[in-house]
């Protein structure tokens, strides 16, 4: 297959089309790069190894990059291995966010890791959205494993979301510090169906002056799926404020555990948390049935609110 | 009345000796009303008098399907009928507490039962209700919205479900008065429509919009009729209270 059509099928089976020229972006097939634009002030440096790239990504202090920047990580392949080593530091100051696509369509048994150590200098903006895009055999092995730090007025927020095709074992493993004054998000949304696996562990330190930190995870589970969230946020310093957010609707014969570890160890910091964990509100799905969904309708639209 | 407004026909309900019993208290008790067709009812009565239970039962809501009588729509018995063929069949529920949906936005909601959705009707069934539909199509039915917003959005969407019998619990409860005029002109439209209401009130300002009022006390009807004569018990609270199984009134009673 050519470069550019691998290029098609992967933007293809994750829903997209070609972007417009103007963004900014990065095509990882396997452990090539096969295709890249970049803009001014952003600075991309690949290297492909054995199983997969090692990467360092920079945006120059001052820059504020409008567009989102596009990557594409993934492989066409049944079989394989892919893992990413990635390096992302945010000038100060600076404005970028990436779209990230992980599109394996055809995975029977693929293992896609990836490992990231984000900087996001003072006063810098950083997202990061993580789409997956699985086939329906859910024989992908996915561990994001990311060490953050979040400078003074910096704001840092991550999205990973796996709500197409089949998970089949996913360890998310997220540690972010956080300066003076800087906000931290993370949000995960899966949804899990036969036997997929899911753990996300996530945590937050809020260790700067007036900090504000949420970690936030919906998970949605069918069939014998499992999941096991730990998130944990800890508020060292005053005024650091945050909150911890599980929630996971389980069906059939699927299970769940939440497990929200909150940490204060300063007398003016405020951390919160909720979790919950069960089927469908009734009293959410009696109102919609109220309307003339059916039951299988109406638990297809709550689950739907819940992830999007 | 605009063209795709056209009446909808009859959706007779009658409950015919409706007794409940919940949690060991019988909490209806030998309840018989013919709703007429196109008309406004209202049902009042004191807390824990069965008003909401008469309305959940009627939708067939989990909880409430274990009576003794039955609930009739154009003659045939509901029993069998789960919500959801209710709901088709014409026939909502406006809760007391309207539910909180996490990321379900507005304007999905609003179209949950709508025939056809478009935006069309979106802005139209929040405009029905006073809602800016910029302001409030994209937002979510959350912990956000304030308890009058969910509730009016509640009702948004049952007007864009055209139903031909609606049940409205408490629909003045959080809503502010300009709000409420809206909420009454909802009303009328509804009836207009040829659609049956039942409103569930403690308000007299509410009972005013409809044609006919129905007393319960302890899970009994105690009385009906006009609304100017069953109104008087917001004066003088349940007159001689002989429905109390021998315990004394929890009810001033006052000779009027
Ligand atoms: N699921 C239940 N289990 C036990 N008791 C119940 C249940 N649902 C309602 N009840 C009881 O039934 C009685 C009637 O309640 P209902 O909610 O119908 O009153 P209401 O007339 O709507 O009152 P309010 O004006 O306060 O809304 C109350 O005593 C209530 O506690
Ligand atoms: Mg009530």
């Amino acid at each position: 297959m050519s470069e550019n059509s691998t290029i098609r099928a992967l933007l293809d089976s994750a829903g997209l089309h070609e972007p417009g020229t103007d963004a900014a972006r990065v095509i990882v097939h396997g452990n090539r790069v096969i295709g890249s634009r970049l803009v001014r002030g952003l600075e991309v440096d690949a290297r492909e190894t054995a199983d997969g790239i090692e990467a360092d990504i920079s945006v120059r202090g001052g820059v504020r990059i409008e567009t989102p920047i596009h990557m594409c990580f993934g492989m066409l392949p049944e079989t394989g291995k892919q893992h990413i080593v990635l390096r992302v530091r945010m000038g100060k100051g600076a404005a970028a966010s990436i779209l990230a696509h992980c599109v394996f369509p055809n995975a029977l048994d693929i293992t896609h890791s990836m490992d990231a150590e984000i900087e996001v200098g003072d006063g810098a903006d950083y997202s990061y959205f993580e789409r997956h895009v699985h086939g329906r055999e859910g024989g992908v092995l996915v561990l994001p494993k990311a060490r953050v730090r979040v400078g003074e007025n910096a704001r840092f927020k991550t999205e990973f979301e796996l709500i197409k095709g089949r998970v089949g074992r996913i360890d998310v493993d997220y540690e972010t510090h956080v300066g003076p004054r800087g906000v931290l998000e993370m949000i995960a949304r899966i949804s899990g169906r036969g036997d997929d696996r899911i753990r996300i562990s996530e945590t937050g330190i809020l260790d700067g002056e007036g900090s504000r930190g949420v970690l936030k995870s919906h998970i949605a589970l069918r069939d014998r799926a499992r999941a096991e969230i730990h998130n944990r946020l800890v508020a060292n310093a005053a005024h650091a404020r945050g909150h911890v957010d599980c929630k996971e609707i389980v069906q059939d014969e699927a299970a769940a555990s939440a497990i929200p570890i909150v940490e204060v160890n300063h007398p003016k910091a405020h951390v919160t948390h909720e979790a919950s964990i069960g089927s469908v509100d009734s009293k959410q799905l009696e109102t919609l049935m109220a309307r003339g969904l059916t039951e299988d309708d109406a638990v297809e639209r709550i689950i739907r609110g819940l992830l999007g | 009345m605009r063209a795709e407004e056209k009446p909808i026909g009859s959706g007779r309900l009658e409950v015919r000796d409706l007794s409940m019993t919940l949690g060991g208290k019988p909490v209806l008790q030998h309840v018989t009303i013919d709703f007429w067709p196109g008309h406004v009812h209202a049902l009042i009565g004191p807390n824990g008098a069965g008003k909401s239970t008469l309305a959940s039962t009627i939708m067939g809501l989990a909880g409430y399907q274990d009576y003794e009588g039955d609930v009739l729509l154009d003659g045939e018995s509901l029993r069998e009928v789960p919500v959801d063929e209710r709901a088709r069949r014409g026939i909502t529920l406006g809760w007391q507490e309207p539910a909180r949906f996490e990321g379900l936005l507005v304007r999905d909601y609003i179209l949950a039962g709508a025939k056809n959705g478009s935006d069309e009707k979106v802005r139209d069934a929040l405009l029905r209700v006073g809602l800016d539909p910029e302001r409030y199509a994209s937002r979510a039915v959350d912990k956000t919205l304030s308890g009058g917003e969910r509730k009016r959005i509640e009702l948004a969407s049952i007007l864009a479900m055209k139903p031909r019998i609606v049940l409205m619990d408490e629909p003045d409860s959080g809503i502010d008065v300009d709000a409420l005029n809206r909420i009454f002109d909802a009303i009328r439209d509804l009836k207009a429509r040829g659609a049956t209401v039942i409103l569930i009130t403690h308000s007299l300002t509410v009972l005013k919009q409809a044609e006919h009022a129905f007393l319960f006390c302890n899970g009994k009807l105690i009385d009906k009729g006009s609304i100017d004569r069953i109104g008087r018990y917001f004066e003088n609270q349940c007159l001689p209270c002989d429905h109390q199984d021998g315990r004394e009134s929890p009810f001033p009673v006052r000779e009027s």
